[in-house]
């Protein structure tokens, strides 16, 4: 159904501005009780979202196994090259000997990263992690590569139940003693 | 008394004036600051803390949530900034501006009667450095010389923008200052009613305002003396010689440290200046309220009662000065001439003529 909407021309009085301007005046008088929006900053932190991705870390598992195995893929997938990773070998007398590989270097260089997260998806062993660490900051550039031991303290370590390498060894054990199939 | 001491005298007063006109300066910078950040649902400065004074355990937090120590540091930032000069100024006129700039905004206030005392017989006398009898011209002429610092920092600061902000500066000076005098005129037909000697004089002004405010008997010429103040002192929405987003910062572009710290303490105390004019004129100075009798005791008490309630009326103009500057967007400058000539000067003297006839119908009103 059509409405006809009368279009009034402009009283002299709004021709003038000012009740705009006194409308104007009132709202901002208003927003001057409203409580302000601010967080302040250092001192209040902004939730961080889950998911949310931050500096990638490295961790450990309940067992306090250091998860990565060096496959080096998070190096090979990482777009700007910021990960470098040296292999190493874990010695034979350590009780997690049966992972065969550990890192023996492992640098992020967060000045390159862009915080994919390509390396926490294509990681095997969910051993890289990128968590809600926002603000980073150093007063020489290579205070902002963080090597294995400050990967492994921002990263912690990660409750999962999965241990999957000491499920393995436990199997090889019963496999070794004669059981299956 | 001899004349050495009164000069001394003269002398501290003067200094005393200056003194706290500069604080309200710097407190007026603040208020601009916290206002805005209120209006805009924001904290604004909260971070400054005096070494004793923080200390104090709930005040201490105040003074800084208030940031009541922020002009110190803003005037030390001014202070120990590297003093800049481009290579490409001219360096006399470059350094002469802002001390031009600055020194009317001062000297205005000398005149400027901010309250009562009574003397032996219990006559009321005004509280003021100098009083003049022609002080309203004297004001009108000075604060308009404010603008040819504007005007020489834009010349010599011999680059386009701050050149653009002068010569706009200048042009929304010449279309105001027309409207603004105009506009004047029928509170000067108010104030030398018959019989009365000095009716340019400030002091006469507030004192026959003890009935009835003019800002009740001359709204327009109120109104019309509002928008050219704001024009005048190069306040939003009329700040066409700074204009930031369109000429980076206008006339002081060039400036740095200290030297655009004389512009900035130039800009607040017109503003400040410019309020307590208004008041004076329009608001009744130190009178009570409108149509009451003034409840001041005839003693120093009285003096520091008018004193303060005049400055209250005053820091709800810089309010006003404020919160109109955080409301309102700036003017394209074809509109801001447009209404400097094609409204306000023919309605100021439409308003002057009005004023004219009622005075001459009615001379005794």
């Amino acid at each position: 159904m059509a409405k006809v909407i009368d279009r009034k021309p402009l009283t002299f009085w709004e021709r003038t501005y000012l009740p705009q301007i006194l409308g104007g005046l009132r709202i901002t008088f208003a927003n001057i009780w409203r409580r302000s929006e601010t967080l302040e900053y250092p001192e209040q932190r902004p939730p961080i979202p889950v998911g949310y991705r931050g500096a990638p870390t490295l961790v450990k598992d309940p067992n306090g196994r250091e998860k990565c195995v060096s496959c080096q893929l998070c190096e090979f997938v990482c777009p700007p090259k910021a990960i470098r990773i040296i292999p190493g070998s874990i010695p034979s007398d350590d009780p997690h000997a049966h992972v065969e590989k550990a890192p023996r270097e492992f640098d992020i260089d967060m000045l390159r990263c862009i915080y994919c997260g390509l390396c926490e998806e294509v990681c095997p062993e969910e051993a890289i992690w990128l968590q809600d660490i926002y603000s980073l900051s150093g007063t020489a550039r290579d205070q902002l590569v963080h090597n294995k031991a400050k990967l492994y303290e921002l990263g912690g370590t990660r409750p999962d139940s999965h241990l999957k390498w000491d499920k393995k060894l436990a199997a090889e054990k019963t496999h070794d003693a004669g059981a299956g199939h | 008394m001899p004349l050495w001491e009164e000069i001394i005298l003269r002398l501290i007063y003067a200094l005393l004036v200056v003194i706290v006109l500069m604080t309200f300066c710097a407190y007026t910078v603040l208020a601009e600051r916290k206002v805005s950040s209120w209006i805009q649902n924001r904290v604004g400065p909260n971070r400054t803390q005096l070494p004793i004074l923080g200390y104090i355990p709930v005040f201490g937090t105040m003074l800084r949530r208030i940031g009541f120590s922020q002009p110190l540091a803003d005037g030390l930032k001014f202070l120990f900034k590297e003093d800049v000069t481009p290579g490409h100024v001219k360096k006399f006129y470059y350094v002469l501006a802002p001390c031009l700039a600055l020194v009317p905004a001062l000297t205005t206030c000398t005149v400027l009667p901010f309250g009562l005392w009574w003397d032996a017989q219990g006559n009321p006398q005004p509280l003021v450095l100098a009083d003049l009898d022609i002080g309203l011209l004297f004001i009108l002429a000075v604060s308009s010389l404010g603008v040819y610092g504007l005007v020489l920092a834009g010349w010599a600061s011999n680059s386009k923008y701050p050149f653009m902000g002068g010569v706009r500066a200048s042009a929304q000076l010449i279309s105001y200052e027309l409207a603004m005098g105009v506009s004047l005129l029928p509170v000067f037909l108010w104030s030398s009613a018959p019989g009365v000697v000095h009716g340019l004089n400030l002091f006469d002004i507030v004192q026959s305002q003890q009935k009835l405010w003019l800002i009740i008997w001359q709204p327009v010429s109120a109104l019309i003396f509002l928008i050219c103040i704001f024009a005048e002192t190069n306040r939003l929405p009329f700040d066409m010689a700074e204009s930031e987003t369109d000429l980076v910062g206008g006339f002081h572009t060039e400036y740095g440290s200290f030297k655009f710290g004389f512009f900035f303490i130039a800009e607040y105390g017109h503003m400040i200046v410019s309020s307590a004019v208004f008041v004076i004129l329009f608001l009744g100075g130190w009178n009570f309220l409108p149509f009451l009798p003034d409840p001041w005791p005839h003693r120093a008490l009285g003096s520091v009662l008018t004193v303060l309630w005049f400055l209250a009326k005053v820091f709800f103009f810089v309010f006003l000065f404020i919160w109109v500057r955080w409301t309102l967007p700036r003017f394209r400058y074809d509109q801001v001439m447009k209404l400097g000539w094609n409204v306000l000067l023919p309605l100021s003297i439409a308003n002057l003529f009005a004023y004219l006839l009622f005075f001459a119908i009615f001379p005794n009103a």
